[in-house]
């Protein structure tokens, strides 16, 4: 155990606070507009001193119909996702996947580089990769 | 993370994995399955079919760059697996699959005596 809780029991409470720290560790978070869960297409968001990574899983999608978008510090990613109409004598047992729009939108951290963007669509993941700007990497300075 | 795997190549079914969302259809021919796997490649993705089960597995391989550190993750596991109990009327033999851009649609034909047949009447 990392931690002791003043209050062992409370159970509930310990998650709260673990759920907070999490947060607190989001680089990109704390953000006005969240990230939501369980939209589509979901979203995983990592980063290097180098660079700020997005991974979009959207499966089955035409990439030239995505539309991807940086405005004043906001990614997003909207499209349509057309799936195969079930014939007029065919019977639909299971439907879970998603299809329609979609929409997301991703505050990005203040030190990219909005020029310096780069996607890529494979295996049905949509990978943005945007390169944080030069005076923002992380220098070690020489003591003389 | 225990490290096996040097020891074996197939998940165990009690590993953690994610669970597909998939569609699956009837008609007359047989049963269409789709299933949405994003981020799996090709040489990734094992079908099995086991008497009457059929298992959908698949890692997750992703490109990333060295010494990347998430920072918000929504798919938080790196396989899924589902798995599908098929009735008998289905010729398991036959399955056919496509894989592109991470959805699998499987083909699983009706058995040739369980394909509807017309039966013709024949006035005497």
């Amino acid at each position: 155990m990392m931690y002791r809780s003043l209050f062992p029991r409370d159970v509930l409470a310990e998650l709260d606070r673990l759920q907070r720290e999490m947060q607190q560790g989001f680089h990109l978070s704390p953000s006005i507009r969240g990230i939501a869960r369980g939209g589509f297409p979901a979203m995983n968001v990592g980063g290097t001193p180098q660079s700020v990574d997005i991974y979009a899983f959207a499966p089955g999608i035409d990439p030239t119909t995505l539309d991807v978008q940086i405005e004043k510090g906001v990614l997003t990613v909207a499209g349509e996702r057309k799936l195969d109409e079930p014939g007029k004598e065919a019977t639909v047992h299971i439907d879970e996947r998603f299809a329609g729009r979609f929409r997301r939108v991703v505050t990005l951290p203040d030190d990219v580089d909005a020029s310096a963007v780069e996607a890529k669509y494979r295996d049905g993941v949509l990978r943005i990769s945007i390169a944080r700007k030069q005076a923002a990497q992380p220098r070690r300075i020489t003591i003389g | 993370m225990s490290d096996n795997s040097t020891v074996k190549k197939q998940t165990s079914p009690d590993e953690a994995a994610l669970l597909p969302p998939v569609d699956v259809i009837e008609d007359s021919s047989g049963i269409t399955l789709y299933a949405d796997l994003p981020g799996v490649p090709k040489e990734k993705l094992r079908l099995h079919v086991e008497a009457d089960t059929l298992t959908i597995e698949g890692e997750i391989d992703l490109e990333m760059p060295g010494g990347i550190e998430a920072s918000h993750a929504e798919v938080s596991l790196p396989r899924y697996r589902r798995v599908f109990t098929l009735s008998k009327e289905l010729d398991a033999s036959k399955v056919g699959a496509e894989f592109k851009n991470g959805v699998l649609k499987l083909s699983i034909p009706k058995a040739e005596h369980a394909q509807p047949r017309k039966i013709e009447v024949k006035v005497l």
